[in-house]
């Protein structure tokens, strides 16, 4: 903090003009926050890609490897099954989380009363952490002390974590649970921001409310949606607690995704260089993802949805 | 205009209660009851019984060690966060120079960043600064990981002071320092506490970095206690949803004295 005190400037300089760089703070006041980010969040993501050309078991150093660790995590089939399963969680969540936060998000913009009451309820799951919703849904779910072992009319043998499709469902079941209403907020504010005039033009026009949603809402709300398929498409890629806690990778390694299979390889397997080669191509692989999104939405344009207005 | 009422909304809209309300209603109702009475009655049936014996169970187990180390680790977070955001914001807000503009590119960029891309390297760094299986070690990498959204939130709110305020201060011949403490801050307030709540939230549901950066009791923070519980207390299911309760429990006191706050602090920069 000594350069603070240089840039202080003195008292009355009455020749500069007042407010072009009077009272404008250097460089330095934006140091410490840039070096203490750069420490624990940029150079971990330089170390990532130079340990995932290295063997290291956890203790003593690094040695480096060259491309030996990247061809043994893809020759691993479980490595690429886990890719497929990504990609498979991260679609099934968009698919499912995208009309319903929509639909709730646009149902509590209204203006009633009863809506601010019930969204209060609504919108509860955010108040829990993933894990107090993992650990929470695990024990509702368990599969003999959980609500399948007394309604085995809707659930067979009660064993939701015993085949492939019921645990993936449950996984995306308990992510939707948990994200909806964050997602739902963001269209709630974004659908409250929408012109009112365009409706009271429409209903001049005779448009109905489905049409309305239809030809209004949902255009309007286009920067959003891409926001949140975003926030989807990044957070199911790097979905961890819920497997971790729900499914453990399994049965077998049925609903072992990426990130999990990460932390399986790097924590439990000791072998840091493979976990840190799959982390790369998760930092890649989300990345590019956001990118085609955005280029192929023109979000980058920066369009806006009140031409004309 | 008067509409007719959307059925089929008020439907939709019952239904995701119940999804909703179900589960809490499971949770509470289970928290209560004896672990007899539990298996015997299955997760759906009303108590019949009152007991806060699964509370104290929890506390009998260690919750009370993590309940004070997810405190150390949130108030730390809150104030490192709020020690190194607010200058940066200022300076990005205020500073015209290109290096300005490079370090926002930075912290833009550092949005994009998993958590969970670098557990692995974070391993390797702290370990090698000696602060495995402590709890600064799970403070500075869940503090750097609040950074990029809080000065995105910060520097939105402090772009809404007017220049006019800015020269009048200039006017005064106020110092850099004098400017920042006695205008910014004081006009930043909402944005302060969004990057409070958000940075706090942050840390008291962070799971990753404890997981991986400590392993025993005496640094274990509550989510990580809940993993363990869970493991743990195997079919003792009251005890497991009463420490889930319990670990939610701060947040929902805050959730009702300030809730705006809260539900911004939530949606971080998801809101904007």
């Amino acid at each position: 903090m000594v350069s603070l005190t240089a840039t202080v400037t003195g008292k009355r300089q009455t020749q500069r003009p007042a407010g072009r760089s009077i009272g404008r703070p250097g460089l330095a006041w934006a140091l410490p926050a840039t070096i203490f980010f750069a420490l624990f969040a940029v150079v971990p993501l330089v170390l990532v890609a130079v340990l995932s050309f290295t063997t290291w078991s956890g203790l003593g150093s690094p040695e480096y490897a060259g491309f030996d660790t990247w061809a043994r995590v893809f020759q691993d089939p479980v490595m690429i099954k886990s890719l497929w399963l990504s990609v498979l969680l991260t679609v099934l969540g968009v698919v499912v989380q995208t009309p319903l936060s929509i639909l709730l998000g646009v149902w509590a913009a209204g203006p009633q009363r009863n809506r601010a009451v019930l969204s209060a309820i609504f919108f509860v799951p955010l108040l829990l952490s993933a894990t107090a919703v993992s650990v929470l849904w695990r024990a509702l779910l368990d599969p003999n002390f959980g609500v399948p072992s007394q309604a085995r009319w809707l659930f067979g043998d009660g064993n939701l974590f015993g085949t492939q499709t019921a645990a993936i469902g449950v996984l995306v079941f308990v992510s939707t649970w948990q994200f909806t209403p964050f997602h739902a907020l963001i269209y709630q504010g974004a659908t409250r921001a929408i012109p009112q005039v365009l409706y009271q033009a429409a209903q001049i026009d005779g448009a109905g409310t489905v049409r309305q949603f239809f030809h209004i809402t949902l255009p309007q709300l286009r920067n959003s949606i891409i926001t949140s398929m975003i926030l989807m498409i990044v957070g199911g890629l790097t979905t961890f607690d819920t497997v971790l806690i729900l499914t453990q990778g399994g049965p077998g390694t049925d609903t072992t995704i990426s990130a999990y299979y990460m932390y399986d390889k790097a924590f439990k397997g000791f072998d840091f260089g493979a976990g840190a080669a799959v982390a790369l191509m998760l930092v890649v692989v989300a990345t590019v993802i956001s990118l085609v999104v955005v280029r192929v939405s023109g979000y980058d344009k920066m369009a806006g949805t009140k031409e004309g207005l | 205009m008067r509409r007719r009422p959307n059925y089929l909304a008020g439907l939709g809209a019952l239904l995701w209660l119940a999804l909703v309300g179900l589960p809490l209603y499971v949770m509470l109702g289970a928290t209560v009851q004896t672990r007899e009475e539990y298996s015997a009655g299955g997760p759906l049936a009303f108590p019949r019984s009152f007991t806060l014996d699964n509370y104290i169970q929890d506390f009998g187990n260690g919750f009370g060690q993590y309940f004070l180390n997810t405190v150390v680790v949130t108030v730390s977070v809150v104030a490192i966060v709020l020690l190194l955001v607010p200058p940066l914001a200022f300076t990005i807000v205020r500073n015209r120079g290109r290096g300005t503009s490079g370090v926002f590119r930075l912290f833009l960029l550092g949005l994009a960043i998993p958590a969970q891309a670098v557990i692995v390297p974070m391993f390797y760094v702290i370990s090698k600064a000696g602060l495995y299986d402590n709890l600064i070690g799970v403070i500075l990498p869940t503090a750097a990981f609040c950074l990029p959204v809080c000065t995105l939130i910060l520097t939105g709110t402090m772009r809404d002071i007017t220049s006019d305020l800015f020269e009048a201060m200039a006017m005064d011949g106020a110092s850099v320092r004098r400017t920042f403490f006695q205008l910014v801050l004081p006009l930043s307030g909402s944005g302060l506490s969004t990057i409070v709540v958000f940075s706090a939230l942050q840390a008291w549901n962070g799971f990753l970095f404890p997981l991986v950066l400590t392993q025993s009791e005496e640094t274990k923070v509550i989510t990580l206690g809940l993993y363990n519980f869970r493991t743990q207390y195997g079919i003792n299911i009251p005890g497991l949803l009463a420490a889930v309760v319990l670990s939610t429990i701060p947040v929902l006191l805050v959730y009702l004295f300030a809730r705006r706050a809260l539900v911004q602090g939530l949606m971080g920069v998801g809101g904007k």
